[in-house]
């Protein structure tokens, strides 16, 4: 999984989904709590994933 | 509809809770259609889920809001067109760059942190405009009772807008949201609005108060704040308070699905997700391409006007089965009622946090809550670009 903090519009569903694997920084940008993640992702990551609308989580 | 006619757009809405049945017909037979906009200019209407969200984060779609083609679903002057492309540099009409420059300003300020560092002042302004309804008469229409003065006032604070001045600018606000205003009306509002907007910025640059404009003056230039004020307190009370009367009425017309509301609050969540989706009060939003796009078969020339159909998306029954069903436990999140890709709504958590608390202070706190009035006979506003109801009379206790 791909976290692209440069991409990032802090619409936080990432954070809002799976708070888990995700947080919110100051600036309102993602970051990566767990350094690893699953792989596979499990299933409320991977929705984390494909609701991040900028594509800063691919 | 014949095969190549462009199809007259918008299209109004019939039921009250759902976007225009013809929708259906479009994602089947003709998901990229030519579109007539009231101005006589042709564009491109776009309603499958799947589309919509990769035309939303294609680099060949912009937002440009003084783009001369950008389509409009309603007749505009120069003059209106103008005002358009004013308000979209200051955020929704940038792309690219310029925007992530731009929002990265603001996102701190909407952070999911500080949304819910809201929550207990937004818990007391709900608490103190239920129970001034319950001891006024009854019928109360919840619009004017609950729906506008909380998302006012809770807009007002976040931003540092004296809530003394709340009454000037939802009439303003009002006008420059709804269709079939005159435009010198709208036009004159819209001025109204930006002065009084330009002397509350004038007042933060110098006063510096510890509130959303206070904080961002000084980071960008007067103009651009005075723009970003009049986009944030536009945007952020008119859709939000429809979209808790919509939301009321739309629970109180599925009493099994209040059912498990009132059952387990903690789910309201869930609830106010699938409500967004059902609902689908954005119906389209305007943008432009700069290149040839193929979608579906269908090839969109450099330069049309393109309209991402954001509620036809929300009720595609390829991404939401049996989309026409209220049904809370579905999982919703994946809709597009914020729209999608960078320009996603930025207020969209705090547009979450009002409606969880309203929606279910409401519900737990009124059992015998319900419609005063028919449904079917309510003022909808079933062409605007924000769908909403002008009045939602409620009542309680013993009939």
């Amino acid at each position: 999984m791909i976290v692209d903090r440069d991409r990032c519009i802090g619409a936080a569903l990432c954070v809002l989904t799976a708070p888990r694997y995700f947080d919110q920084d100051d600036d309102g940008r993602v970051l990566a709590r767990a350094a690893d993640l699953p792989e596979p992702p499990e299933d409320v990551a991977a929705l984390a994933i494909r609701l991040c609308p900028s594509g800063a989580l691919r | 509809m014949a095969a190549d006619e462009p199809l007259a757009y918008p299209i109004a809405r019939t039921c009250p809770f759902a976007p225009p049945a013809e929708h259906a017909v479009l994602r089947e037979q003709r998901p990229v259609a030519p579109v007539e906009l009231p101005g006589g200019e042709p564009a491109w209407l776009v309603t499958r889920y799947d589309d919509v969200r990769r035309l939303a984060t294609d680099p060949r779609v912009s937002a440009d809001r003084g783009h001369p083609n950008l389509p409009l679903t309603e007749p505009v002057t120069p003059a209106g067109r103008a005002a358009i492309a004013a308000v979209g540099r200051s955020l929704i009409g940038l792309d690219g760059a310029e925007h992530a420059v731009r929002r990265r300003v603001l996102i701190p300020e909407f952070t999911l942190r500080r949304m819910r560092a809201l929550r207990p002042r937004v818990q007391e302004i709900t608490d103190q405009h239920i129970t001034a309804m319950l001891a006024g008469p009854r019928p109360a229409d919840l619009v004017t009772a609950v729906a506008l003065p909380v998302t006012a006032m809770v807009i007002c604070e976040l931003l540092g807008v004296p809530y003394a001045d709340r009454e000037f600018f939802q009439e303003r606000a009002a006008v420059q949201v709804r269709r079939g205003v005159d435009p010198a009306q709208r036009r004159q509002a819209g001025q109204e609005l930006r002065d009084y907007l330009d002397d509350l910025v004038t007042t933060k640059e110098t006063d510096r108060p510890d509130d959303l404009l206070g904080r961002l003056a000084g980071t960008v230039d007067h103009d651009t704040l005075a723009g970003l004020a009049m986009l944030l307190l536009i945007a952020g009370f008119e859709s939000t308070a429809s979209m808790i009367a919509l939301g009321v009425a739309d629970l109180l017309e599925h009493p099994d699905q209040l059912a498990l509301l009132r059952a387990e609050p903690e789910r309201t969540p869930a609830v106010v997700e699938e409500l967004l989706r059902h609902l689908a009060i954005v119906d389209t939003m305007p943008r432009v391409v700069t290149a040839d796009v193929a979608v579906a078969g269908t090839t969109i020339p450099a330069g049309a006007g393109l309209l991402l159909g954001f509620a036809a998306a929300n009720h595609d029954p390829v991404a939401f089965g049996d989309a026409a069903t209220l049904d809370t436990g579905r999982g919703a999140r994946h809709h597009v009622a914020f729209g999608y890709g960078a320009h996603q709504c930025l207020g969209q958590n705090l547009a979450r946090l009002e409606l969880d608390v309203v929606l279910r202070t409401l519900m737990t706190r009124i059992p015998s809550l319900r419609l005063a009035e028919p449904i079917t006979g309510l003022p909808f506003r079933t062409d605007a670009s924000v769908y909403g109801v002008d009045r939602l009379p409620l009542t309680w206790g013993q009939p």
